[in-house]
């Protein structure tokens, strides 16, 4: 089964546990990662008795005693306070119906969309129209995945011009990298300006040229957001593409 | 004995009563898939591709309590042998649709995706017998490509008694030539709880435990091949 290359105690007197994986390796559901009480699941892995099993495909992350795994795959789940870029897919009696790239559409409500007045009857497409990108933030999220937005605040609002590209959702912590790193790089070295959005949709808006740099540059990123030290691969790639 | 009373004391292909037939998995080859798998064992191919969560329709069909699994079985109608070349769909399909959603359900918590549809499709472009347990194994890489939680993977593999003998990983001509009681076995590897058992034919007790103990050594091999599968995806890239 998994190659052991520390000592298993398996007797009841004081057991020294085992780990059975390195940090930062791929692990499969249903793998066995540690042996051993002293060692704690954290997110995608469970204890069954003595062992320490993975539960999602992704990276181990070892802090201490604590085995954590990044998933690597994954669709979005909405989570209030997410920044998200969505489309209008339909209108309602006061609002919109917006679609995000998850199982489950957001509701954004007149009075989050305009601060100015709406007449009674008034057409709200001339506000929003089916089709329409916006970039939103999430404000609440109920048990049943009823999903309320808003386009007030810093940042948020429809987008005009530009084009949208999609990545997966565990992608995105690369594309925005340690305190915006990678954004800072994409941004300065394309002169193309992108808004990540939490769900994996991308908002990119420039010359045609830098557009294209972009969008190689994102999917160089999006196959191998399994490794480290991106950022550095990836100025070497766009300086390539000079 | 046998269908035609012979005694069965050597396999058509040369194999050992106890071997699987040679086996290869691919993951991630439908690219607009969320997740997708190969698995081949000796001539049966399956293809699994995965879509969701995404939103249940028909509307009725929602579970406001939990996410809903769907499988979709499908032989290709050039895959395979005699009356089972036809397109579309039939009573076997569904009832294989149905048992691949039973077998894979023990392993997956669909508990967060109320309302919503898991959409497992596969589809088996050659077949040689073994293809409800070639499709469970391509459906579970598939599920934990697409990045659901899983406690485990699910690896499945027919075994078969024909003459009294226990054979591993039957084949077509086994199954229907032959006449060996046919008995797909799928099971959860690490903790070997089985999730489909079933059997087509006549066999003992002591044959049907002699083949469980057998259907639990072959699920070991082919969860080695579906977890090298899985991590083989993510071991190219740039500088590691």
């Amino acid at each position: 089964m998994i190659n052991s290359e520390s000592v298993v105690a398996s007797d009841n007197s004081g057991a020294v546990g085992s780990l059975l994986v390195k940090d930062h390796d791929v692990v499969v559901p249903g793998q066995v990662l540690a042996n051993g009480l002293e060692f704690l699941p954290s997110y995608g892995s469970y204890r069954d008795g003595d062992s320490i099993i993975a539960s999602v495909l992704g990276l181990l992350e070892l802090r201490g005693k604590v085995l954590r795994i990044i998933p690597l795959a994954g669709k979005y789940f909405p989570k209030a306070g997410d920044k998200i870029i969505a489309r209008v897919i339909d209108i309602l009696m006061t609002g919109w119906r917006v679609e995000f790239g998850s199982a489950y559409s957001g509701v954004l409500n007149l009075k989050e969309a305009t601060s100015r007045f709406v007449e009674r009857d008034e057409d709200l497409t001339k506000i929003l129209g089916i089709g329409d990108f916006i970039v939103a933030g999430i404000t609440n999220v109920t048990s049943q995945n009823l999903v309320d937005i808003t386009t007030r605040g810093q940042g948020l609002g429809p987008l005009r011009g530009g084009r949208i590209i999609t990545v997966g959702t565990s992608k995105v912590p690369r594309i925005i990298g340690k305190e915006g790193s990678m954004v800072k790089l994409l941004r300065d070295s394309t002169g193309c300006n992108i808004t990540v959005g939490q769900n994996g949709w991308i908002w990119i808006d420039g010359s045609p040229d830098a557009e294209i740099k972009m969008v190689g540059a994102i999917v160089e990123i999006e196959n191998n957001a399994h490794v480290s030290g991106l950022t550095d691969h990836i100025q070497k790639f766009l300086e390539g593409l000079r | 004995m046998t269908k035609s009373g012979e005694k069965y004391t050597k396999r058509v292909d040369g194999r050992g009563f106890k071997d699987v037939r040679p086996m290869s998995a691919k993951v991630g080859i439908v690219k607009r898939a969320d997740g997708s798998a190969m698995f081949k064992i000796g001539d049966t191919v399956a293809y699994a591709a995965v879509y969701g969560p995404r939103e249940l329709h028909p509307k009725f069909m929602q579970d406001p309590s939990t996410g809903v699994l769907r499988c979709s079985y499908a032989m290709m109608p050039f895959s395979g042998h005699g009356s089972r070349v036809r397109p579309g769909t039939s009573r076997r399909a569904k009832e294989i649709s149905m048992i691949m959603a039973n077998a894979l359900m023990p392993v997956l918590d669909l508990k967060m995706y109320a309302n919503s549809v898991v959409d497992v499709f596969v589809s088996l472009p050659q077949t040689d017998a073994g293809t409800r347990c070639a499709g469970i194994c391509a459906a579970s890489m598939a599920l934990a490509d697409a990045g659901f939680e899983m406690k485990d993977m699910v690896a499945a593999v027919s075994v078969g008694v024909a003459d009294k003998t226990v054979l591993a990983d039957i084949n077509a001509h086994e199954d229907c030539d032959i006449g060996a009681s046919d008995i797909p076995v799928a099971m959860l590897p690490q903790s070997g709880k089985i999730s489909l058992l079933q059997l087509d034919g006549v066999v003992s007790k002591e044959k049907l435990s002699e083949a469980l103990d057998l259907a639990k050594e072959l699920c070991t091999k082919i969860s080695e091949v579906q977890r090298n599968a899985l991590k083989e995806k993510y071991s190219s890239g740039v500088s590691q």
